[in-house]
Protein backbone atom coordinates (compact mmCIF):
# COMPACT_ATOMS: atom_id res chain seq x y z
CA UNK A 1 0.00 0.00 0.00
CA UNK A 2 2.67 2.51 1.11
CA UNK A 3 5.81 2.78 -0.83
CA UNK A 4 8.97 2.49 1.27
CA UNK A 5 6.94 1.89 4.43
CA UNK A 6 10.11 0.91 6.24
CA UNK A 7 11.01 4.58 6.55
CA UNK A 8 7.79 5.31 8.38
CA UNK A 9 8.19 2.33 10.67
CA UNK A 10 11.72 3.42 11.49
CA UNK A 11 10.51 6.96 12.24
CA UNK A 12 7.66 5.67 14.39
CA UNK A 13 10.12 3.52 16.25
CA UNK A 14 12.38 6.49 16.96
CA UNK A 15 9.40 8.54 18.20
CA UNK A 16 8.19 5.64 20.33
CA UNK A 17 11.62 5.24 21.90
CA UNK A 18 11.81 8.99 22.56
CA UNK A 19 8.38 8.95 24.24
CA UNK A 20 9.26 5.95 26.36
CA UNK A 21 12.60 7.52 27.32
CA UNK A 22 10.82 10.76 28.27
CA UNK A 23 8.27 8.94 30.42
CA UNK A 24 10.91 6.80 32.11
CA UNK A 25 13.13 9.82 32.78
CA UNK A 26 10.23 11.89 34.07
CA UNK A 27 9.09 9.17 36.44
CA UNK A 28 12.67 8.74 37.62
CA UNK A 29 13.43 12.43 38.12
CA UNK A 30 10.16 13.93 39.41
CA UNK A 31 9.55 13.00 43.06
CA UNK A 32 6.48 10.88 43.78
CA UNK A 33 4.88 13.52 45.96
CA UNK A 34 5.21 16.31 43.36
CA UNK A 35 1.72 17.60 42.68
CA UNK A 36 0.20 16.01 45.76
CA UNK A 37 -1.11 19.40 46.97
CA UNK A 38 -0.07 21.69 44.12
CA UNK A 39 2.85 22.51 41.87
CA UNK A 40 5.47 21.51 44.44
CA UNK A 41 6.96 18.51 46.21
CA UNK A 42 4.29 17.42 48.71
CA UNK A 43 6.82 15.66 50.94
CA UNK A 44 8.44 19.08 51.58
CA UNK A 45 5.47 19.94 53.82
CA UNK A 46 6.16 16.95 56.05
CA UNK A 47 9.89 17.65 56.04
CA UNK A 48 9.28 21.22 57.21
CA UNK A 49 7.06 19.91 59.99
CA UNK A 50 9.57 17.28 61.09
CA UNK A 51 12.36 19.66 62.14
CA UNK A 52 13.31 19.58 65.84
CA UNK A 53 12.24 22.45 68.10
CA UNK A 54 14.54 24.69 70.18
CA UNK A 55 12.01 26.39 72.48
CA UNK A 56 10.13 23.92 74.68
CA UNK A 57 7.20 26.25 75.49
CA UNK A 58 6.20 27.49 78.94
CA UNK A 59 3.64 24.71 79.52
CA UNK A 60 6.48 22.17 79.51
CA UNK A 61 8.58 24.28 81.93
CA UNK A 62 5.64 24.68 84.31
CA UNK A 63 5.13 20.90 84.35
CA UNK A 64 8.24 20.50 86.52
CA UNK A 65 8.94 23.96 87.95
CA UNK A 66 5.58 24.31 89.67
CA UNK A 67 7.04 26.47 92.49
CA UNK A 68 8.25 29.10 90.00
CA UNK A 69 4.94 28.97 88.13
CA UNK A 70 3.08 29.62 91.42
CA UNK A 71 5.35 32.52 92.26
CA UNK A 72 4.99 34.04 88.81
CA UNK A 73 1.20 33.95 89.13
CA UNK A 74 1.43 36.49 91.95
CA UNK A 75 3.28 39.05 89.87
CA UNK A 76 2.99 40.91 86.61
CA UNK A 77 5.55 38.68 84.91
CA UNK A 78 2.97 35.89 84.75
CA UNK A 79 2.47 36.83 81.09
CA UNK A 80 6.17 36.51 80.30
CA UNK A 81 7.09 33.05 79.06
CA UNK A 82 10.01 31.30 80.81
CA UNK A 83 12.19 31.10 77.72
CA UNK A 84 11.82 34.83 76.99
CA UNK A 85 14.48 35.34 79.68
CA UNK A 86 16.06 31.91 80.15
CA UNK A 87 16.56 31.21 76.45
CA UNK A 88 15.70 28.19 74.32
CA UNK A 89 15.71 25.08 76.51
CA UNK A 90 13.94 22.28 74.65
CA UNK A 91 17.03 20.14 75.16
CA UNK A 92 16.82 20.74 78.91
CA UNK A 93 13.15 19.76 78.81
CA UNK A 94 13.98 16.51 77.01
CA UNK A 95 16.79 15.63 79.37
CA UNK A 96 17.28 17.99 82.36
CA UNK A 97 20.84 16.82 82.91
CA UNK A 98 21.97 17.59 79.36
CA UNK A 99 21.84 21.38 79.65
CA UNK A 100 21.86 23.41 82.85
CA UNK A 101 20.33 26.86 82.38
CA UNK A 102 22.85 29.59 83.22
CA UNK A 103 22.29 32.28 85.82
CA UNK A 104 21.12 35.37 84.03
CA UNK A 105 22.73 38.78 84.11
CA UNK A 106 19.77 40.88 85.21
CA UNK A 107 21.61 44.17 84.70
CA UNK A 108 21.41 43.71 80.93
CA UNK A 109 18.42 41.36 80.63
CA UNK A 110 15.84 43.54 82.42
CA UNK A 111 16.95 46.60 80.49
CA UNK A 112 16.02 44.99 77.18
CA UNK A 113 12.39 45.44 78.10
CA UNK A 114 12.39 48.12 80.79
CA UNK A 115 14.97 50.64 79.57
CA UNK A 116 13.13 53.88 78.87
CA UNK A 117 12.46 54.60 75.19
CA UNK A 118 10.07 57.14 73.75
CA UNK A 119 8.77 54.57 71.25
CA UNK A 120 7.59 52.20 74.00
CA UNK A 121 3.93 52.29 75.05
CA UNK A 122 3.43 54.97 77.72
CA UNK A 123 1.82 52.54 80.18
CA UNK A 124 4.68 50.07 80.04
CA UNK A 125 6.94 50.33 83.12
CA UNK A 126 10.21 51.93 82.07
CA UNK A 127 13.26 53.27 83.87
CA UNK A 128 16.51 54.93 82.90
CA UNK A 129 18.72 52.28 84.49
CA UNK A 130 21.68 54.62 84.98
CA UNK A 131 19.54 56.87 87.21
CA UNK A 132 17.37 54.11 88.67
CA UNK A 133 19.98 51.66 89.90
CA UNK A 134 23.36 53.03 88.93
CA UNK A 135 24.24 49.83 87.12
CA UNK A 136 23.75 47.35 89.99
CA UNK A 137 22.00 44.09 89.12
CA UNK A 138 18.20 44.48 89.12
CA UNK A 139 17.68 41.31 91.17
CA UNK A 140 19.37 43.01 94.14
CA UNK A 141 15.96 44.56 94.85
CA UNK A 142 13.46 43.00 92.39
CA UNK A 143 12.82 39.28 92.17
CA UNK A 144 12.35 38.63 88.44
CA UNK A 145 9.59 36.03 88.94
CA UNK A 146 7.62 38.48 91.09
CA UNK A 147 9.16 41.86 90.44
CA UNK A 148 7.12 44.13 92.72
CA UNK A 149 9.01 45.06 95.90
CA UNK A 150 6.70 44.04 98.77
CA UNK A 151 6.58 47.25 100.80
CA UNK A 152 6.34 49.42 97.73
CA UNK A 153 3.00 51.04 97.01
CA UNK A 154 1.32 49.49 93.94
CA UNK A 155 1.02 52.88 92.20
CA UNK A 156 4.79 53.38 92.35
CA UNK A 157 5.62 50.16 90.55
CA UNK A 158 7.97 50.48 87.67
CA UNK A 159 8.29 54.23 88.06
CA UNK A 160 11.19 55.89 89.73
CA UNK B 1 22.50 -16.36 33.87
CA UNK B 2 24.96 -14.20 32.05
CA UNK B 3 23.98 -10.55 31.92
CA UNK B 4 24.40 -9.38 28.40
CA UNK B 5 24.44 -5.78 27.31
CA UNK B 6 20.84 -6.24 26.14
CA UNK B 7 19.73 -7.42 29.60
CA UNK B 8 21.48 -4.56 31.28
CA UNK B 9 19.81 -2.00 29.04
CA UNK B 10 16.43 -3.50 29.86
CA UNK B 11 17.19 -3.39 33.58
CA UNK B 12 18.24 0.28 33.68
CA UNK B 13 14.75 1.87 33.53
CA UNK B 14 13.50 -0.55 36.18
CA UNK B 15 16.43 0.35 38.42
CA UNK B 16 15.75 4.06 37.92
CA UNK B 17 12.13 3.63 38.99
CA UNK B 18 13.15 1.57 42.03
CA UNK B 19 15.75 4.20 43.02
CA UNK B 20 13.06 6.89 43.08
CA UNK B 21 11.16 4.94 45.75
CA UNK B 22 14.35 4.47 47.74
CA UNK B 23 14.89 8.25 47.67
CA UNK B 24 11.28 9.15 48.52
CA UNK B 25 10.87 11.59 51.43
CA UNK B 26 9.91 10.76 54.98
CA UNK B 27 6.22 10.75 55.85
CA UNK B 28 4.63 13.56 57.83
CA UNK B 29 5.86 13.85 61.41
CA UNK B 30 2.66 14.83 63.20
CA UNK B 31 0.09 12.08 62.66
CA UNK B 32 -2.77 13.95 64.39
CA UNK B 33 -2.32 17.14 62.44
CA UNK B 34 -4.75 17.62 59.56
CA UNK B 35 -3.71 20.10 56.91
CA UNK B 36 -7.29 20.89 55.92
CA UNK B 37 -8.31 21.93 59.44
CA UNK B 38 -6.02 24.96 59.78
CA UNK B 39 -5.45 28.31 58.12
CA UNK B 40 -2.60 30.10 59.80
CA UNK B 41 -1.96 33.79 60.25
CA UNK B 42 -0.67 36.13 62.91
CA UNK B 43 -1.92 39.09 64.86
CA UNK B 44 0.42 41.95 65.72
CA UNK B 45 -0.77 44.42 68.31
CA UNK B 46 1.44 47.47 67.65
CA UNK B 47 0.46 49.40 70.83
CA UNK B 48 1.79 46.47 72.86
CA UNK B 49 5.21 46.16 71.21
CA UNK B 50 8.09 47.38 73.37
CA UNK B 51 10.85 46.72 70.82
CA UNK B 52 12.77 44.40 73.14
CA UNK B 53 13.96 42.19 70.27
CA UNK B 54 13.02 38.91 72.01
CA UNK B 55 11.19 37.73 68.91
CA UNK B 56 14.18 38.41 66.65
CA UNK B 57 16.58 36.57 68.95
CA UNK B 58 14.21 33.65 69.44
CA UNK B 59 13.60 33.34 65.70
CA UNK B 60 17.34 33.26 64.99
CA UNK B 61 17.84 30.56 67.59
CA UNK B 62 14.86 28.43 66.65
CA UNK B 63 15.54 28.58 62.91
CA UNK B 64 19.32 28.93 62.76
CA UNK B 65 19.12 32.27 60.96
CA UNK B 66 22.62 33.58 60.08
CA UNK B 67 23.84 36.86 61.63
CA UNK B 68 22.77 39.91 59.69
CA UNK B 69 19.78 38.14 58.11
CA UNK B 70 16.27 38.20 59.51
CA UNK B 71 13.13 36.13 59.20
CA UNK B 72 11.49 38.64 61.51
CA UNK B 73 12.68 42.08 62.53
CA UNK B 74 11.44 45.18 64.34
CA UNK B 75 11.29 48.66 62.87
CA UNK B 76 11.15 51.85 64.91
CA UNK B 77 9.10 54.61 63.34
CA UNK B 78 9.49 58.26 64.07
CA UNK B 79 6.76 60.39 62.54
CA UNK B 80 7.27 64.12 62.84
CA UNK B 81 4.12 66.13 63.55
CA UNK B 82 4.09 67.75 60.15
CA UNK B 83 5.38 64.91 57.90
CA UNK B 84 3.24 61.82 58.20
CA UNK B 85 4.15 60.82 54.63
CA UNK B 86 7.89 60.81 55.42
CA UNK B 87 8.40 58.66 58.50
CA UNK B 88 11.92 57.96 59.70
CA UNK B 89 12.36 54.21 60.02
CA UNK B 90 15.29 52.43 61.60
CA UNK B 91 16.05 48.85 62.50
CA UNK B 92 19.56 48.51 63.97
CA UNK B 93 20.56 44.85 63.47
CA UNK B 94 16.89 44.06 62.99
CA UNK B 95 16.19 45.21 66.55
CA UNK B 96 17.88 42.05 67.80
CA UNK B 97 19.54 43.84 70.73
CA UNK B 98 16.65 46.24 71.24
CA UNK B 99 16.80 49.93 70.40
CA UNK B 100 18.96 52.74 71.78
CA UNK B 101 17.07 55.72 73.28
CA UNK B 102 15.45 57.81 70.58
CA UNK B 103 17.62 60.78 69.63
CA UNK B 104 14.84 62.81 68.07
CA UNK B 105 12.31 64.32 70.45
CA UNK B 106 8.69 65.06 69.71
CA UNK B 107 6.49 63.52 67.08
CA UNK B 108 5.12 60.03 67.28
CA UNK B 109 7.32 57.01 67.98
CA UNK B 110 6.38 53.35 67.87
CA UNK B 111 7.65 49.89 66.96
CA UNK B 112 6.43 47.70 64.11
CA UNK B 113 7.45 44.02 64.11
CA UNK B 114 7.63 42.55 60.63
CA UNK B 115 7.72 39.04 59.22
CA UNK B 116 6.45 37.08 56.25
CA UNK B 117 2.78 37.90 55.74
CA UNK B 118 1.98 34.36 54.58
CA UNK B 119 -0.05 35.76 51.72
CA UNK B 120 -2.95 33.78 50.35
CA UNK B 121 -2.04 34.94 46.83
CA UNK B 122 1.65 35.27 47.44
CA UNK B 123 3.76 36.95 44.73
CA UNK B 124 6.84 34.94 45.73
CA UNK B 125 5.28 31.56 45.01
CA UNK B 126 3.88 32.81 41.69
CA UNK B 127 7.32 33.72 40.35
CA UNK B 128 9.21 30.60 41.49
CA UNK B 129 10.22 28.83 38.28
CA UNK B 130 10.70 25.40 39.84
CA UNK B 131 7.95 25.06 42.44
CA UNK B 132 10.41 25.38 45.32
CA UNK B 133 8.18 27.80 47.23
CA UNK B 134 4.52 27.22 47.81
CA UNK B 135 1.48 27.88 49.98
CA UNK B 136 0.69 24.79 52.02
CA UNK B 137 -2.94 23.65 52.30
CA UNK B 138 -2.97 25.18 55.80
CA UNK B 139 -1.89 28.59 54.52
CA UNK B 140 1.82 28.80 55.28
CA UNK B 141 4.32 29.90 52.64
CA UNK B 142 7.30 27.55 52.75
CA UNK B 143 10.53 26.99 50.82
CA UNK B 144 11.62 23.54 49.70
CA UNK B 145 15.38 23.80 50.23
CA UNK B 146 16.13 20.75 48.11
CA UNK B 147 14.33 22.27 45.11
CA UNK B 148 15.42 25.91 45.39
CA UNK B 149 17.94 27.03 42.76
CA UNK B 150 18.78 30.28 44.54
CA UNK B 151 17.70 32.38 41.53
CA UNK B 152 16.35 35.18 43.79
CA UNK B 153 13.19 35.83 41.78
CA UNK B 154 11.16 35.44 44.95
CA UNK B 155 13.43 37.82 46.87
CA UNK B 156 12.60 40.50 44.32
CA UNK B 157 8.93 39.61 44.09
CA UNK B 158 8.13 39.90 47.81
CA UNK B 159 6.67 43.38 48.32
CA UNK B 160 7.45 43.19 52.04
CA UNK B 161 11.17 42.37 51.77
CA UNK B 162 10.73 39.24 53.83
CA UNK B 163 13.03 36.94 51.86
CA UNK B 164 16.78 36.52 51.62
CA UNK B 165 19.23 34.00 50.25
CA UNK B 166 21.00 32.10 53.00
CA UNK B 167 24.74 32.51 52.39
CA UNK B 168 25.45 29.01 53.74
CA UNK B 169 22.94 27.02 51.70
CA UNK B 170 22.52 29.49 48.80
CA UNK B 171 18.80 28.88 48.87
CA UNK B 172 15.95 31.30 49.52
CA UNK B 173 14.84 31.54 53.10
CA UNK B 174 12.02 33.20 54.99
CA UNK B 175 9.75 32.92 58.00
CA UNK B 176 8.18 29.46 58.03
CA UNK B 177 5.71 30.51 60.74
CA UNK B 178 7.63 27.88 62.75
CA UNK B 179 5.85 25.19 60.77
CA UNK B 180 7.71 22.52 62.78
CA UNK B 181 6.17 23.96 65.96
CA UNK B 182 2.62 24.85 64.93
CA UNK B 183 2.04 21.40 63.48
CA UNK B 184 2.99 19.96 66.88
CA UNK B 185 0.45 22.15 68.69
CA UNK B 186 2.98 24.72 69.87
CA UNK B 187 3.03 28.42 69.08
CA UNK B 188 5.82 30.05 67.06
CA UNK B 189 9.13 30.88 68.76
CA UNK B 190 8.49 34.63 68.43
CA UNK B 191 4.99 34.41 69.90
CA UNK B 192 6.27 32.12 72.66
CA UNK B 193 8.80 34.65 73.92
CA UNK B 194 6.94 37.91 73.25
CA UNK B 195 6.67 39.33 76.80
CA UNK B 196 3.71 41.64 76.14
CA UNK B 197 1.57 39.48 73.85
CA UNK B 198 2.13 41.87 70.95
CA UNK B 199 2.44 38.85 68.64
CA UNK B 200 -0.14 36.12 68.58
CA UNK B 201 -0.36 33.12 66.31
CA UNK B 202 -3.83 32.80 64.80
CA UNK B 203 -5.61 29.81 63.33
CA UNK B 204 -8.35 31.32 61.21
CA UNK B 205 -10.09 27.97 60.67
CA UNK B 206 -10.34 27.28 64.39
CA UNK B 207 -13.65 28.78 65.58
CA UNK B 208 -12.37 28.85 69.19
CA UNK B 209 -9.32 30.95 68.33
CA UNK B 210 -9.50 34.37 70.07
CA UNK B 211 -8.49 35.98 66.75
CA UNK B 212 -12.12 35.99 65.58
CA UNK B 213 -13.34 38.04 68.54
CA UNK B 214 -10.36 40.35 68.15
CA UNK B 215 -10.97 40.93 64.44
CA UNK B 216 -14.64 41.70 65.12
CA UNK B 217 -13.94 44.24 67.84
CA UNK B 218 -10.84 46.00 66.52
CA UNK B 219 -9.85 47.99 63.46
CA UNK B 220 -7.25 45.71 61.93
CA UNK B 221 -5.15 46.27 58.83
CA UNK B 222 -2.65 44.38 56.73
CA UNK B 223 0.52 45.80 55.20
CA UNK B 224 0.22 47.13 51.62
CA UNK B 225 -3.42 46.10 51.09
CA UNK B 226 -3.30 47.67 47.60
CA UNK B 227 -0.94 44.87 46.52
CA UNK B 228 -3.87 42.43 46.96
CA UNK B 229 -1.59 39.70 48.25
CA UNK B 230 -4.14 38.38 50.73
CA UNK B 231 -1.72 38.97 53.60
CA UNK B 232 -2.57 37.08 56.78
CA UNK B 233 -0.47 39.03 59.28
CA UNK B 234 -2.96 41.42 60.83
CA UNK B 235 -1.82 44.64 62.44
CA UNK B 236 -3.86 46.30 65.16
CA UNK B 237 -3.41 50.00 65.86
CA UNK B 238 -1.22 50.55 62.82
CA UNK B 239 -0.43 54.15 61.93
CA UNK B 240 -1.03 55.35 58.37
CA UNK B 241 2.68 56.11 58.00
CA UNK B 242 3.67 52.43 58.19
CA UNK B 243 5.02 51.10 54.89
Amino acid sequence: MFKDIEHLIRLALVIAIAVVAFIVLRVAVVPTSFGQYGHYRGAAVGEAAARPIAFAGHQVCEGCHTDVAEKKKQGKHVVVSCEACHGALARHADDPTSVTPVKLDTATLCGRCHEANSAKPKLFPQVVTADHSGGIACDTCHQPHKPRIEDEKPAAEGKK
Amino acid sequence: MDITRRHLLALLPAAAVAWKYILAGTPEASPNYKLSEHWWGMLIDIPKCIGCGSCVRACAEENDVPDGYFRTWIERYHVADWRIERPEVESPNGGKQGFPPNEISGGKNFFVPKLCNHCTDSPCTQVCPVGATFVTPDGVVLVDKSYCLGCRYCVQACPYGCRFVNPKTNTAEKCSLCYHRITKGLTTACCEVCPTGARQLADLKNPKDPIHEFLKTHTVQVLKPHMATGAKVFYNGMDGSVR
